[in-house]
């Protein structure tokens, strides 16, 4: 199939940018999307052209760190990360506009590649159980019900990608904020620290421009990982819980 | 008088041999007790001299990130660099089946001692004693350590942690979090890794990437680093450095590794006089997804934990073009399970990879350019029924289908083999240490436990085992004798290492030349596939040297990379660790050759039962392959390995 | 040493974060929504005829007398009403001011593609927050103006009520105008409530649609907005009152 596609061009942070237009021939419906960028970038080095940065690494759906906007979409038209897409999910002769992600917290750093470090910083605000290494006890002494540790996993798959903040209206950043808060907050090992770890995470994504929420649910059905959108309202109670209780 | 010469092995046309190498930090005494006497033996830091010590942790893996954390929990001054916009995305986090822990919850006869024996064996008897006992030690710690951080494992109703059996075991030893646990476990490093970043202890410098190693008066002492996003040149300097880089599968360019993955870090330490290790054992995962075409850029795996309730087979018949479905049953060949009937489905990779390699060989394979076999979950869904496979197996299943389009539950998967992990790398010392004073070297980037074949569920233990338990002692012994004299940044050595970074970068961008970084990385891992992959032959072998060296030629004279220096700039950086895997890739070529013996991840065609089993020479090359780096040829060290606990014999299957 | 990546800058605190912001809007919202909730019933009255709804009225003003002054109960609500509109709306501007700032536009548009604009599963009343925020903020104000005694009494005053209400709806553009209101009642209701149920952490399902306080939220807007909308109909369309 051929098609074409509209790329966000923007030399470095400073650069206005702006879309530019490309033909790409020759596409296999079995390649995935980001095999499809390879194939674009090859011509555009032979050419002399700087060929379009892009961020991927494992290309298996599970680094997170691929992810464009495709068609106004975050990771495009199917539920999952830009590198497990495939362009059997487009027709021939389809014209695709492809964005970076889009959000004051996130600054491109160059084409579609954006910095994504103020995640990083919510977790370190608290998204974590203080365990120092060999102070462990004996993993079976804390018995966690199944449909606890089921739970807290689902929320603990989310992979950072940012495909949340990128669907949500506000660039808000309250789905994996929301993910990180369930997962240890699930967990009896998350309890001594769950006050102090969302007020940190909340102040610090709040601090780092994120948007609020809105809860129209973009971010769930965005999420490749498919993060449930109740992460949020827990996140919600745990919050109002910590200010009643004046720890803010 | 006639003159016998001494037998000289064809590799050495290509390589020097020096004297042989000794572990020279090698405990003795009782197995069980040669950890625990090391580390009483280890010299303390007192606390309060911690923070004049600096260490600098390249990667953010399971063995970086968990390093970088326990260091710095330490009290150390630790710098970590990775090349990832995070050090969430190291490719640990794509690790799917699972961690092994001689725990022994399933009653069932495991202990520290059967997961030592199991991983030796399993390893082909290349690896050390006393490293894999220490491995098998800690691994117990490791469990206890993840769940205290909030790893969400698989649990059983009743709350307690649960297990499965895993490729080449048989016992249930491996725990798991669905089939995400190196994601699960990476994201526990990690968010300990991020707490010290906020304590101040460590200082996280993303998109960076090591280009260089440092030595002064024989020591390592710092590492020059590219700022990824400006281009900048950046020179750090510490106490001691650790390489956590991971492993050098992408050599291949198409493995289950990440785009990202590069021997860079470990190839530059090994220029700077680092012995390289083993660099011939690949393992050869047999449970990936098939290339579907030339634009393919990686092979995904599917977990092995897949062959658990799967059956491979193929149509008995050659270039059988019938659907799956329309074979009958009598018509397929389940021959994992014919050839080998104790261990069925379950043998260990490199038997699974090569018995699918002869199966296509032979013209039974199936799918595109009939490389594949059939992976069948028809039995195990009439058995268990639909739910609970997809409870098990379904982000697997959903995988597949999401990158073939077509329905695993329906008809059967289709897999071939396809390289996912590195057994050798840089040489180690019992403490780490490589043969530079002062650079330590942990997880997939060592030559580590694994000897030849490492068991499934193994490598991300040994990540964190590096990284939790035995690093942060083995580290401080030789931190105890620190601080050492700091390294101004006009220091000799310091300029001479940034000089050779920006020659390099320089002349790589001046070239201009006619073809792409891509194009020839692919042809670089087509040779190694072809005559360095699954089997190898001295005719193949010699003849991918001269086709490497050729290549390698060629780029430097024709490869195109655009752009500058002071930018982001992905082709230059692919461009810079291409090259490095044209030097290694010639190494591996040459180790290969080396070892007329077929083991674990090498097998040598030349070196085979007559039933087609890989035959080892333990009389002639039960040695570890240390290789130093010369400018002209290799030399070859050879560290020999002794078996005090476990007899050498060779490993069965059937 | 200076660590790169953490904040040296102090963060504000998480008791004036978004989410608190959203307590204080989530909270104030219900207040009015009650408050509604009341004031339809007492409009409901209308039906009963001229004596029992402006004698309804009247009692209004002596809710608790004796041991509230007359007409206090009144203005305890018209206070706190007064109160919980301020907040609404400050936290709402607030709110968008930072969400817009958030959103990473490029000069007039944040995605320059001309597909999927209304997102994957929006519904369209969160689109209507804002504009049909302003929209009801002019209702209010329009119709307390129409409260004040005899002010502001289109189809001419009276001193009863029934009477005042029957007049104002006899005319096109007065129903045309309270219906543009209560409809936008029913949207910022369909989102409003849902959301607000969420803020305050009481939404269990995995996704928006998918949750039992969408689809009362939906109701309830339906609801209110029917109910309002009937006592104007009712006039207008079938002649009730005259």
């Amino acid at each position: 199939m051929n098609i074409t596609v509209r790329v966000w061009r923007q030399k470095n942070a400073d650069d206005k940018g702006k879309m530019v237009t490309y033909g790409v021939e020759n596409v296999s419906e079995h390649m995935s999307f980001l095999e499809m960028l390879d194939v674009l970038n090859e011509q555009l080095t032979l050419s002399g052209d700087d060929p379009i940065a892009f961020d991927h690494d494992c290309r298996e759906g599970i680094c997170g760190a691929c992810g464009v906007v495709i068609n106004g979409q975050a990771h495009g038209p199917q539920t999952t990360t830009t590198c497990q897409l495939h362009m059997r999910s487009f027709e021939d002769g389809a014209v695709i506009d492809i964005e970076p992600w889009r959000a004051g917290a996130f600054p491109v750093v160059k084409d579609l590649v954006v910095d994504r470090g103020a995640f990083d910083r919510i977790i370190q605000a608290g998204g974590f159980i203080s365990a120092p290494t060999g102070s462990a006890p004996e993993a079976n002494n804390l018995p966690v019900p199944k449909e606890d540790a089921d739970h807290a996993f689902e929320s603990a798959t989310c992979i950072g990608c940012g495909a949340c903040v990128a669907a949500c209206p506000n660039g808000s950043g309250m789905l994996f904020t929301a993910a990180k808060i369930t997962h240890l907050g699930l967990l009896p090992q998350g309890q001594p620290e769950r006050d102090s770890r969302v007020i940190g995470m909340i102040e610090q994504h709040d601090h780092e421009g994120f948007g609020g929420c809105t809860n129209i649910g973009e971010c769930t059905s965005s999420c490749p990982k498919g993060i449930p959108l109740d992460t949020i309202s827990r996140l919600n109670r745990d919050l109002l819980g910590a200010l009643a209780k004046g720890k803010a | 008088m006639t003159i016998t010469e001494p037998y000289k092995n064809p590799s050495e046309q290509f390589h020097a041999v020096g004297d042989d190498i000794h572990d020279a930090k090698a405990p003795t005494g009782p197995i069980e007790k040669r950890w625990d006497d090391r580390k009483f033996n280890a010299k303390l830091v007192n606390p309060a001299n911690r923070r004049k010590l600096s260490v600098l942790v390249v990667g953010t893996g399971l063995a970086g990130a968990s390093a970088a954390a326990t260091l710095g929990e330490a009290g150390y001054h630790v710098k970590s660099f990775c090349y990832q916009d995070s050090p969430r995305r190291a490719h640990s986090i794509a690790a799917q089946g699972g961690i092994n822990a001689a725990k022994n919850y399933r009653n069932d006869g495991d202990s520290i001692y059967r997961l030592f024996y199991d991983t030796v064996k399993g390893g082909d008897f290349r690896a050390r004693e006393s490293n894999v006992y220490r491995l098998a030690q800690v691994s117990v710690n490791i469990i206890d350590q993840c769940v205290a951080q909030g790893v969400p494992f698989a649990r059983e109703y009743g709350g307690l942690l649960d297990n499965r059996s895993f490729g080449g075991v048989q016992v249930s030893r491996t725990f798991y979090a669905r089939g995400q646990t190196g994601q699960q476990l990476l994201i526990g490093a990690y968010q300990a890794l991020e707490r010290q970043i906020a304590a101040g202890t460590v200082e996280m410098n993303t998109r960076h990437e090591m280009l260089e190693l440092i030595m002064v008066d024989d020591r390592a002492r710092g590492i020059i680093v590219r700022d990824m996003v400006t281009g900048e040149i950046e020179t750090h300097t510490a106490d001691a450095v650790v390489l956590a880089s991971g492993g050098y599968g992408n050599v291949f360019f198409l493995s289950t590794n990440a785009m990202g993955c590069n021997t860079t870090a470990t190839w530059r330490a090994h220029r700077k006089g680092a012995y390289f290790a083993n660099p011939c054992y690949t393992q050869i995962h047999p449970t990936c997804i098939p290339v579907s075409g030339d634009y393919q850029s990686k092979l995904t795996l599917m977990s092995e934990s897949l062959r658990n309730d799967g059956r491979i087979w193929v149509p008995k018949k050659m270039n059988d073009e019938r659907l799956a479905s329309e074979i009958p049953e009598d018509e397929r060949d389940y021959y994992l399970e014919r050839i080998y009937p104790a261990f069925g489905n379950l043998v260990p990779r490199d038997i699974a990879s090569r018995a699918a390699k002869y199966q296509c060989d032979a013209g039974k394979g199936v799918g595109p350019g009939g490389l594949g076999v059939y992976l069948d979950f028809a039995d195990a869904i009439d058995r268990l029924g639909r739910p609970a496979v997809e409870a098990k197996y379904g982000n697997l299943f959903d995988m597949y289908a999401q990158i073939t389009g077509e329905d695993p539950y329906s008809e059967p998967m289709r897999i071939y083999p396809a390289v996912h992990y590195t057994m050798g790398g840089l040489w180690v010392d019992y403490d780490l240490q490589s043969n530079l004073t002062g650079l330590f070297v942990t997880g997939e980037a060592n030559f580590s436990e694994h000897g030849a074949n490492r068991l499934g569920a193994s490598a991300l233990m040994q990540g964190l085992a590096d990284g939790y338990f035995v690093l942060p002692y083995t580290l401080a012994n030789y931190l105890a004798d620190g601080p050492y004299d700091k390294v101004d940044h006009d220091h000799p050595a310091v300029v001479e290492a940034k000089q050779a970074v920006e020659e390099r970068i320089t002349t790589l961008l001046a070239i201009n030349g006619t073809r792409t970084v891509d194009s020839y990385h692919k042809e670089l891992g087509q040779i190694m596939w072809d005559y360095c992959g699954m089997e190898r032959t001295e005719e193949g072998l010699t003849k991918a040297i001269g086709m490497i060296r050729d290549l390698k030629t060629d780029f430097w004279a024709n490869v195109k990379v655009t752009g500058v220096n002071e930018e982001l700039n992905q082709t230059l950086e692919r461009a810079g660790r291409v090259a490095d895997f044209f030097e290694l890739g010639e190494l591996m070529c040459i180790d290969a050759l080396n070892r007329r013996e077929s083991c674990g991840g090498h097998f040598r065609a030349e070196s085979q039962t007559e039933d087609g089993e890989a035959l080892r020479h333990d009389d002639e090359f039960a040695y570890v392959s240390a290789w130093e780096y010369g400018d002209k040829q290799p030399t070859l060290h050879k560290e020999p390995l002794e078996y005090e606990y476990v007899e050498m014999k060779s490993r069965s299957y059937k | 040493m200076i660590v790169a990546t953490t904040q040296t800058v102090k963060r504000p605190s998480a008791k004036r974060s978004t989410v608190a912001l959203k307590y204080s809007m989530a909270v104030s919202g219900l207040i009015m929504l009650g408050y509604l909730l009341v004031h339809m019933y007492g409009n409901l009255k209308f039906f009963q005829g001229r004596d029992k709804f402006d004698h309804y009225l009247e009692g209004l003003d002596d809710i608790l007398y004796p041991y509230l002054p007359h007409e206090g109960a009144l203005w305890i609500i018209r206070v706190v009403l007064t109160a919980a509109l301020v907040v609404h709306v400050y936290a709402a501007v607030t709110l968008w001011r930072r969400n817009k700032a958030a959103a990473g536009f490029v000069g007039n548009t944040r995605y320059h593609t001309k597909q999927n604009k209304t997102g994957v599963q929006r519904s369209y009343a969160s689109f209507t927050m804002r504009w049909g925020g302003i929209i009801l903020l002019l209702f209010i104000i329009g119709h307390v103006a129409q409260m004040l005694p005899n002010w502001l009494s289109p189809g001419g005053a009276s001193d009863s009520k029934y009477d005042r209400v029957v007049n104002g709806f006899e005319i096109w553009w007065v129903v045309l105008l309270y219906t543009i209101g209560l409809v936008a009642v029913g949207f910022h209701l369909a989102h409003g409530f849902w959301s607000a149920l969420t803020t305050l952490g009481q939404n269990h399902s995995s996704t928006r649609k998918s949750s039992r306080i969408t689809a009362v939220s939906i109701g309830l807007a339906v609801i209110i907005a029917g109910g309002f909308l009937t006592v104007p109909f009712a006039i207008f369309f079938f002649g009730a009152g005259s």
